[in-house]
C-alpha cells in the first residue's frame, strides 16, 4: 500500500462495484487479482458486459484468471503504449453510464487515470486499486524526459542523467512523480542509492 | 446581517407579466452604478418589507450574465404559499424601492463538462436562462430539455426556441408529452454533466435514475428551493442568546430567530446550503424535515435543523442559538 503524505500523492482505495450500463477494467501484473477479488462479489452475469484491457508483468502471470471471467471483450497488450490507441478509441465511443476500474501499478493506474480525464470522467468517479509494484513513474522537473520504472531514492534520469530525488509530489496531468536534482550545488556529492519503491 | 449577504439597495425598473401565473421583475441600481457580476445559476435573496413583516425569498437570477445593468427574476405566483410571491405579484409596482442580496451560486455549472444536459421542469426554467445565455456566448455545448404544464404556460420556451432552436426540447403535460429519460441518460457522450431544476418530485426521479444507470454523482447537479410550509406554531428556546420565541403559523423558524434579534448565518433560505444548520440541544416532539441539506441520518438523530425550511410539532424544542 502507499503510504499518505502529502495532498497531491494519490490514494488508492479498494475496487467496488459501481452501478452503470457499460464496465471497463484496465490493469497490469497483480492488478488482475483485485479484478479476481471483486468478481468474487459481482452478480454472475456481471462480467458478460465488461471489457478487460491487461497488460500482464514480466512473468507473464494472471492473464489466464482474467480469461476465467470470460468478459464481454479481453484484449491482452503488450504494454500501455501499445493499448492506449485501443484506450483513446474506447473512450471516445463510449456513452454516461461507462464506469471505470483501474488496477496495478501507480503508473498504469496514473496513465490510464490520464487518458480518463482527457475523456471528461473525473478522477474522483474512477475507482482504483494500487496492486504489485511501487515502482513509479518520474519526470525530471529539468529535461521534462518521463522515466518509468523507478525503484530508488535518488533516481538518475533516463533522459539528462541528473540525478533526481524522487518527491511524492505528484501531477495527475502528467501521471507522473516529480524528480528534482539532489546534488544541484555540488555534482560531485553522491548520496546513498536505496531501492525504496520495491 | 449574514454570510455572504452583503445588501444591494436596488428600484423596480420594469414588471412584465408573462403568463397567467409567472410575472417578471427587473431591478437597477439606486446609484446608477452596474450591479455585482455574477454566473449562471446564481440566485438573489430578495427582501420583502410587507407592513410588520419581511419576508426573504431566494430567487434564480434568469438575465444573461453577461448584462449586469440589471438583474431579473421571473416569480410564480402562489396563492397557497406564504404570501411572498403574492407580495411581489400585488404589491411591487415600477419604481418600488428594494433590497436583494448579493448573488450567491449553489447550482453553477461546472466547464470541465464537455457538454451540459439541462432538465427543467415547470418555473425550474429560471436558472437555465442565465446558464444557456452564459454558455451561448462561449460556444458551450449544452441541450435543454424543459417540460410545462401546457404552451400557455412554458415560460419562455418560445424564447429559448428562437435563441437556441433545436438545441431546446419541449414537452407538454396536456399532450402527454415525457421525456423519455433513461433513453436520454444513455445516449450522452462521457463528459457530460446533468443539470435539473424544477418541482421536487422531478428533480428525486431524475436523480434516482441517473445514479442507476450510472452516472458519478458529482456529474448531476441539482437545485431546489423548497418554499418554508406553513404549519402549526410551536415554541422554542434558544439556549445561547437566552430567549423564548413563538414560530407562527405563517412564519419560518428562521425568520422567528432574527425577528427575536438572533442572526443566525443563511444563504439560500431553501434548504439547500446549509449555512444556517443548527444544533438541537434537547427535544421533546418531532421534527418536520424539509431540506435538502441534512442527510437522512442528521434527520433521524433529532441533533440538527435547517431552521430556513424545517419545523416542528410537540412539546419542547431547545436550539443552540
Amino acid at each position: 500500500m502507499a503510504a499518505k503524505s502529502i495532498i497531491s500523492r494519490p490514494v488508492y482505495g479498494t475496487l467496488s462495484l459501481q452501478p452503470g450500463k457499460h464496465h471497463l477494467f484496465i490493469a497490469d501484473a497483480e492488478g488482475a487479482l483485485a479484478i479476481a477479488d471483486l468478481a468474487a462479489k459481482a452478480p454472475a452475469d456481471f462480467f458478460g458486459g465488461a471489457h478487460v484491457i491487461f497488460i500482464p508483468g514480466r512473468d507473464g502471470k494472471y492473464a489466464d484468471v482474467l480469461e476465467a471471467l470470460k468478459p464481454a471483450q479481453f484484449y491482452l497488450g503488450h504494454s500501455f503504449a501499445s493499448a492506449l490507441p485501443r484506450l483513446k478509441q474506447t473512450l471516445a465511443n463510449a456513452h454516461m453510464g461507462l464506469r471505470l476500474y483501474l488496477a496495478g501499478t501507480e503508473g498504469l493506474i496514473g496513465q490510464a487515470m490520464h487518458a480518463a480525464l482527457e475523456a471528461g470522467i473525473d478522477h474522483t468517479s474512477i475507482q482504483t486499486e494500487h496492486r504489485g509494484s511501487l515502482a513509479r513513474r518520474m519526470q525530471c522537473v529539468h529535461c521534462k524526459g518521463i522515466t518509468e520504472n523507478v525503484t530508488t531514492q535518488p533516481a538518475t534520469c533516463s533522459h539528462c542523467g541528473l540525478l533526481l530525488l524522487v518527491r511524492d509530489h505528484y501531477s495527475r496531468r502528467l501521471a507522473a512523480f516529480q524528480g528534482v536534482c539532489i546534488n544541484a550545488e555540488d555534482r560531485s556529492e553522491i548520496p546513498p542509492i536505496e531501492e525504496v519503491f520495491r | 446581517m449574514s454570510t455572504g449577504t452583503t445588501k444591494l439597495d436596488v428600484v423596480v425598473s420594469d414588471v412584465v407579466p408573462v403568463n397567467e401565473l409567472v410575472t417578471r421583475f427587473h431591478f437597477r441600481r439606486r446609484d446608477g452604478q452596474l450591479l455585482p457580476t455574477f454566473s449562471g445559476g446564481a440566485h438573489v435573496v430578495v427582501e420583502m418589507r410587507d407592513g410588520e413583516r419581511t419576508r426573504l425569498n431566494p430567487y434564480s437570477l434568469m438575465g444573461s450574465p453577461l448584462d449586469t445593468r440589471e438583474y431579473t427574476i421571473s416569480v410564480r405566483r402562489d396563492n397557497a404559499g406564504r404570501g411572498g410571491s403574492l407580495f411581489m405579484h400585488r404589491q411591487v409596482r415600477p419604481g418600488t424601492e428594494m433590497v436583494v442580496s448579493y448573488p450567491v451560486n449553489l447550482f453553477s455549472l461546472d466547464l470541465r463538462a464537455r457538454k451540459h444536459l439541462m432538465l427543467a421542469g415547470g418555473i425550474g426554467i429560471t436558472p437555465f436562462m442565465a446558464q444557456t445565455a452564459q454558455l451561448a456566448a462561449d460556444g458551450g455545448n449544452f441541450e435543454l430539455h424543459y417540460t410545462c404544464r401546457t404552451a400557455s404556460l412554458g415560460t419562455y420556451a418560445d424564447l429559448l426556441r428562437e435563441r437556441y432552436d433545436r438545441r431546446v426540447r419541449l414537452y407538454h403535460d396536456d399532450r402527454d408529452e415525457r421525456v423519455d429519460l433513461d433513453r436520454l441518460l444513455s445516449s450522452q457522450p462521457l463528459g457530460t454533466h446533468l443539470y435539473v431544476c424544477g418541482p421536487s418530485g422531478m428533480i428525486g426521479w431524475v436523480r434516482e435514475r441517473a445514479a442507476a444507470l450510472g452516472w458519478p454523482a458529482e456529474t448531476v447537479h441539482f437545485e431546489h428551493f423548497a418554499a418554508p410550509q406553513p404549519g402549526a406554531p410551536f415554541d422554542v428556546t434558544l439556549a445561547l442568546s437566552g430567549k423564548k420565541i413563538r414560530v407562527d403559523e405563517q412564519q419560518s423558524l428562521l425568520e422567528a430567530i432574527e425577528a427575536a434579534g438572533v442572526d443566525p448565518p443563511y444563504l439560500c433560505r431553501g434548504g439547500v446550503c446549509g449555512q444556517c444548520e443548527t444544533n438541537v440541544i434537547s427535544h421533546d416532539g418531532k421534527f418536520i424535515h424539509n431540506d435538502h441539506w441534512l442527510s437522512e441520518e442528521d434527520h433521524r438523530s433529532g441533533c440538527k435543523i435547517m431552521p430556513c425550511v424545517s419545523r416542528f410539532e410537540g412539546r419542547s424544542l431547545v436550539l443552540e442559538r
